[in-house]
């Protein structure tokens, strides 16, 4: 390859794409890493567009190319601007996808190239091992990209409550034995190249997408971030089959650095859960395990909170400790809550937030809520530190958390989220937990905490009881 | 065997990247902090649309001619844009709330 413009962008492309990711991974640089990598992507797509020469021949059909990029700019744009904080996770996988399915059509593409260049020759002289490696990597792109694509349409699904969860008996072995029928019929086409090659590639495409469709099904909707993390690290593979295929470094670089990063960041997740990704993959949160924890707790006595004593033991504490969950993100209670942590403060009440790591439906959720409505840095412990402060804590006041605060996890090995860290907000003196109803959250499960003594319940809407508590506590 | 050699042989350079790839992939992000994890994920999804290129590359050389390389292709440019452009996007609107923080 001779010494071009275009290579010196690529290489820039490259190094901003690891630049930008290791500065994706601190706090306070982490914005400006995201600009960083996607200046070096703008940098790489126009060189590709205006420098890009295949023997000597620069690319055509620019109206086909700018009028795509304007409508999947537009679209992207507006979707992204328009999304609540809640559907984020939704979005990143609905992006992932259409990643995973523009690499798919790549692969379709090629493929038909070269079968139809395949059968202008003719066929006995046999393959080149540089067709041979070119069709590896085709087909090799073709499933790890439709994969990806339909296993995030399921999440997507899933996250934004169309799809419920679904397994059947026998479902691993099922998924076992598609990935193997796939890549049998991928071996036959790549080694024999027969002469109905097309055929063979469209049933590797159906059944990719398939099992896509199979792999994320029975995985309980709490999994979904580590899914779509690891669905996000498949896509960056499939990105590198292309770079491969055109003997691209940046898409190599991209797509091999997102594909071991994604995994590793999988990986992470699941600690933050204590739980294994085989654990997770395995779907242990699916409809087997609801029934065990469900029906023989029920019987259990709640008791519930009127909203003005519950403001009445809130104002006078000396400590109270907010437990953000999903249903703080659904009610976007997050301003409410600021304005009910002013005014505790304001009458000399100390009031902090515990975080759980995987408290809403992704880690880190509960912190960009309670950024965005400028909750202070410092009042947001994280589950060590506010474990240490649940005992000299008078009055903890659960925001639509459930899972995270199921003392099962510590208690009953036979839950499904059994050696899940939690909060331990039972060691404070009382507990107020905001619900909407007794519905059981994510995980499908009962919670005990709900029926203990020191615990009072507060059902409705997080932003509604908020703000009837404030005005309460303002009346006092 | 003959002709995995001389794949290997031919293809070095790349493998040589994808191996390093790997390596720093991993160091990079090793000690990200839970409360950065799905940003970090996001960023990374964008990252992974350079797949536009091998889009742009398909429409391009796509003569005017071939329907089905040109739809696909089409369609491939437009999946392969949302990918980076929404990625990046959704990516800055999570990080814009956390610089906040600082004040």
């Amino acid at each position: 390859m001779e010494f071009s413009i275009l290579t010196l962008c690529y290489l820039i492309a490259s190094v901003t794409f690891i630049i930008g990711l290791k500065m994706l991974s601190n706090p306070a640089t982490a914005r400006k890493g995201n600009l960083i990598a996607a200046a070096g992507m703008t940098l790489a797509i126009l060189g590709t567009i205006f420098l890009y020469e295949e023997e000597g021949k620069k690319l055509g059909n620019y109206g086909w190319i700018f009028g795509g990029i304007l409508i999947g700019s537009i679209i992207g744009t507006l979707a992204a601007k328009k999304i609540k904080m809640t559907a984020m996770p939704e979005m990143v996988s609905m992006f992932n996808g259409m990643g995973g399915a523009c690499a798919a059509l790549i692969s379709i593409v090629e493929f038909q190239h070269i079968s139809s260049a395949f059968s202008l020759s003719n066929q006995i002289a046999g393959l080149s091992s540089t067709t041979t490696g070119h069709v590896l990597i085709i087909v090799l792109g073709l499933i790890i990209g439709s994969v990806s694509f339909a296993g995030s349409m399921i999440a997507w699904g899933k996250l934004n409550g169309t799809i419920k969860d679904f397994s059947f008996k026998g479902q691993h072995i099922f998924n076992i034995t598609l990935l193997l029928i796939i890549l049998a019929l991928a071996v036959y086409l790549i080694g024999w190249m027969p002469a109905n090659g097309m055929l063979f590639f469209s049933i590797i495409l159906v059944l990719s997408l398939l099992y896509g469709v199979f792999f994320v099904m029975p995985i309980g909707g709490a999994d979904m971030p580590v899914v779509i993390s690891l669905l996000n690290s498949f896509t960056g593979v499939a990105a590198a089959c292309g770079g491969f295929l055109y003997d691209n470094k940046v898409m190599l670089t991209g797509g091999i650095l997102v594909g071991a990063a994604g995994t590793l960041l999988t990986i992470l997740m699941c600690k933050a859960m204590n739980r294994s990704l085989m654990n997770v993959l395995l779907g242990s949160f699916g409809g087997n395990t609801v029934s065990s924890g469900g029906g023989a707790k029920q019987q259990g006595a709640y008791k519930e909170i009127t909203l003005s004593d519950a403001a009445v033991v809130i104002s006078y504490a000396n400590k109270v400790l907010i437990v953000p969950g999903y249903g703080l993100a659904v009610a976007q209670a997050q301003h409410a809550c600021h304005e009910l942590e002013k005014l505790l403060e304001s009458k000399g009440v100390e009031v902090k937030y515990a975080i759980h790591p995987v408290a809403g439906r992704m880690p880190g959720h509960m912190n960009v809520l309670l950024a965005e409505a400028d909750v202070s840095y410092d009042k947001l412990l994280e589950m060590e530190q506010a474990n240490e402060e649940f005992n000299t804590t008078d009055v903890v006041l659960v925001l639509g958390a459930n899972d995270v605060v199921n003392p099962a996890a510590k208690t009953d090995p036979a839950s499904p989220i059994y050696g899940m860290p939690i909060l331990d907000v039972e060691l404070a003196k009382h507990c107020i937990v905001n619900k909407r109803s007794m519905k059981p959250g994510y995980a499908g499960i009962e919670n005990d905490l709900f029926f203990q003594p020191k615990t009072s319940m507060l059902f409705g809407d997080a932003k509604k009881v908020l703000q009837d508590l404030i005005g309460e506590i303002k009346n006092l | 065997m003959n002709e995995i050699l001389q794949w290997i042989t031919l293809h070095q350079e790349m493998i040589y990247i994808v191996l390093l790839m790997i390596f720093v992939g991993i160091e990079v992000i090793g000690h990200v902090p839970s409360v950065l994890h799905t940003p970090l994920m996001s960023g990374a999804n964008a990252i992974h649309g350079v797949v536009i290129i091998g889009a742009i590359i398909v429409m391009g050389k796509a003569e005017s001619d071939n329907y089905l390389a040109l739809s696909l292709g089409f369609l491939a440019v437009i999946l392969g844009t949302l990918n980076v452009v929404g990625g990046f996007v959704v990516t800055d609107r999570m990080l814009e709330m956390f610089k906040k923080k600082k004040k």
